[in-house]
């Protein structure tokens, strides 16, 4: 694998990380904390939103963020030709 | 059949299954013994891990910490799992393609430096050494409660289970055993939660009951437990109540820390390749999220079934307060254990509980004649495991739910266990003080060294230096300052070196470490504390369970400038943090 290669696959990592991980933010510390008042003005079912955001949201957002990390992961592992097997 | 026999059989049975796997999974190579020889499917990564991962804090303490703190308990369910995507992200692929078996081991190879080694070890042995104690603590309490023995007892007999399957089976056995231990976990922990949510919203999830309307009634349960609450003149449940600076400190702590215990880390060095080590980030925090969005339902159910209890009836009307010689069979159960205390302060045979700090309460209450809250202990620590008994379910639930809390203990003192062992045995032994120790000499030192640390830990689990919780956040905050930055570091920047490296860790370690014994003593001796623990008191405000985030940063800046001012790392060193940030490098497989 050439040098300029390896640098873009890296580049396209941490492009992918630093998206997802504005993401993490968001529901956690922004939706969960800093934002948690306001947002509980709104219900989702008997659920305050900020509230829900901080015991349930932000944990289903967790998971579902690390399947689309490893997913696109391996998108980018074959088209950078870096795939394992 | 009796609850005690039923305990007993319940609980019994499922050791039975742990030992009986430990000896099927028995190690015979290092490789197997700390890394279960990198064969480990990622789903049965995941689910060991989410065993690892939820202790006894998870198990017994969470739902009881959110049931009288609401929403402020937020930080433990966002900071205990979102690590998990930092884990995922940012130290799981790259460590597992470094391929090592330990974390020490990675941070002396990229800090090419036994000195970083050994600073690793120490930071390990002390994060690790201190999270065991409160498992032990746990266990101890587990089976003292319900196989009627003394807590020493309890400690004892559980010190002699880890032993057996974790010394045996080293890495191998663990993950068969902590699968099957998830399995008795998250069952345990469900089941009670669907019947309780079925009782009072008729909807089984007890995800969606927590957001569903009260059976036969228009209102929304959580509505209905804010005014319960508010009534009584406590905080609203749904509300925040601490302050913001402190939660969003401590939800980081948490969930660095998670990231940076080596227990959890080494567990992604078990799977077969570094696309396994991403998605098993993945499963694990599945399986964990079941526990974790239940006890929000779990915690809000109990406060909520407690109350009604006690309260009756309209509050300030003079029968609506419960009888205390009408009280139910599981108040007085836990009456005996001394973690539930009445007090008839006001001679009317009834048990008002309110918030009588409350200032602006105070004239209503005693216009009600109340003269003060009776209810004088409510330990949190009950609410999982009296649940069964308040919602009334049978008694094999409860039998379940106390092999349930064995488990998570055993699990996490196990996994803690062996890489205390590891660091020892392969870090120190063959890494710095005996590099020609055969492979069959290392083992052995490694069962020795975990059956010593199980001794330590059983001692100090005995003896602890402070309440459980204390210790935990010690743990958090020491993994959070000291490993993850310099892991994070020597993935992402090539050009920090040893020195930066090493002064890092050092300097995240001792500003925490100091910042934690100010307030809670020193080596957390009663009396020590240089300032009282009060907000006041606090630098900027911060309590010291959420200052390892600001460790985390003094370690990053350290780390960063002092490999600014020496010189950059060899050649070759940064070749391996190229060649482990691809996960099949050139030359690997023949391919380029």
């Amino acid at each position: 694998m050439s040098k300029e290669n390896a640098s873009a696959y890296w580049a396209a990592n941490l492009r992918l990380l630093v998206g997802c991980l504005v993401v993490w933010f968001i529901v956690s510390y922004g939706f969960g904390i800093i934002l948690a008042a306001p947002l509980n003005h709104i219900h989702l079912g008997g659920y305050p939103l900020g509230f829900w955001f901080a015991q349930q949201g932000s944990i289903y957002t967790f998971v579902i963020l690390i399947f689309f990390y490893a997913w696109r992961m391996n998108k980018l592992d074959r088209h950078y030709d870096v795939h394992e097997d | 059949m009796s609850l005690q026999t039923l305990t007993y059989l319940v609980v019994g049975a499922s050791f039975v299954l742990y030992i009986g796997i430990a000896i099927w999974a028995k190690a015979r190579s290092t490789g197997e013994f700390y890394v279960a020889g990198k064969g480990v499917h990622p789903v049965a990564n995941g689910m060991a891990t989410a065993a690892d991962w939820m202790s006894a804090a998870s198990f017994i303490s969470m739902a009881g910490l959110i049931a009288f703190k609401g929403y402020d308990a937020s930080v433990y369910l966002m900071g205990w799992t979102g690590g998990y995507v930092l884990l995922a992200m940012l130290l799981a692929p790259y460590l597992r393609k470094f391929g090592k078996y330990t974390v020490p081991e990675f941070i002396g190879d990229r800090y090419y430096s036994r000195t970083a080694r050994i600073v690793a070890v120490i930071c390990l042995i002390v994060a690790s050494i201190t999270y065991v104690i409160g498992q032990m603590k746990g266990i101890g309490v587990a089976f003292g409660r319900f196989l009627e023995v003394d807590f020493h007892t309890g400690v004892v007999v559980g010190m002699a289970i880890v032993f057996v399957y974790a010394v045996l089976g080293g890495m191998k056995g663990i993950t068969y055993t902590q699968i099957a231990q998830y399995v008795v976990l998250i069952f345990a922990y469900t089941v009670p939660a669907i019947f309780i949510s079925l009782q009072l919203t008729g909807n089984p999830l007890p995800q969606l009951g927590l957001g569903s309307t009260m059976n036969g009634s228009e209102t929304h349960l959580l509505t209905k437990l804010n005014h319960v609450l508010v009534d009584l003149g406590f905080a609203s449940y749904t509300a925040e109540k601490g302050g913001m600076l402190n939660m969003f400190l401590l939800t980081l702590s948490l969930m660095i820390g998670t990231a940076g215990l080596p227990h959890v880390i080494i567990r992604f060095f078990t799977v077969p390749r570094v696309r396994d080590a991403r998605v098993s980030a993945g499963w694990s925090l599945v399986f964990i999220a079941i526990l974790y969005t239940t006890a929000p339902a779990v915690g809000a159910m109990a406060i909520y079934n407690f109350i009604k209890t006690i309260q009756t009836g309209p509050v300030g009307a003079p029968t609506a307060n419960l009888e205390f010689d009408q009280r139910p069979q599981w108040f007085k159960n836990w009456e005996k254990t001394g973690l539930l205390k009445f007090e008839d302060k006001n001679g009317d045979g009834r048990i008002q509980y309110y918030n009588d700090k409350n200032q602006s309460y105070a004239e209503a209450a005693s216009a009600f004649g109340w003269k003060g809250n009776e209810m004088v202990k409510v330990d949190r620590d009950i609410m999982v495991l009296a649940n069964p008994e308040i919602a009334k379910l049978p008694d094999w639930v409860i039998a379940l739910v106390a092999a349930g809390g064995i488990a998570a203990a055993l699990s996490t003192a196990a996994g803690l266990l062996l890489a205390i062992a590891s660091a020892i045995s392969h870090d120190l032994l063959k890494g710095v003080f005996m590099p020609k120790i055969s492979e069959k000499n290392e083992l052995m030192a490694g069962r020795i060294a975990m059956a010593g640390a199980i001794l330590v830990a059983g001692y100090l689990g005995m003896n602890p230096p402070g309440f459980a919780a204390q210790v935990v956040a010690l743990a958090f905050g020491l993994a959070a300052s000291s490993l993850f930055p310099v892991l994070l570091l020597g993935i992402f920047s090539k050009r920090v070196n040893r020195m930066g490296a090493i002064s890092g860790m050092l300097s995240g370690l001792t500003v925490t470490l100091v910042y934690i014994f100010i307030y809670k003593g020193w080596l957390f001796l009663p009396g020590t504390n240089n300032l009282p623990n009060t907000a006041e008191y606090w630098l900027f405000g911060i309590q010291p369970e959420a200052f390892g985030a600001v460790g985390a940063l003094v370690n990053i800046v350290v780390a960063w400038t002092v490999s600014r001012m020496t010189e950059a790392p060899p050649e070759h060193i940064q070749d391996i943090v190229e060649h482990v940030r691809i996960p099949r490098a050139a030359g690997e497989t023949g391919a380029s």
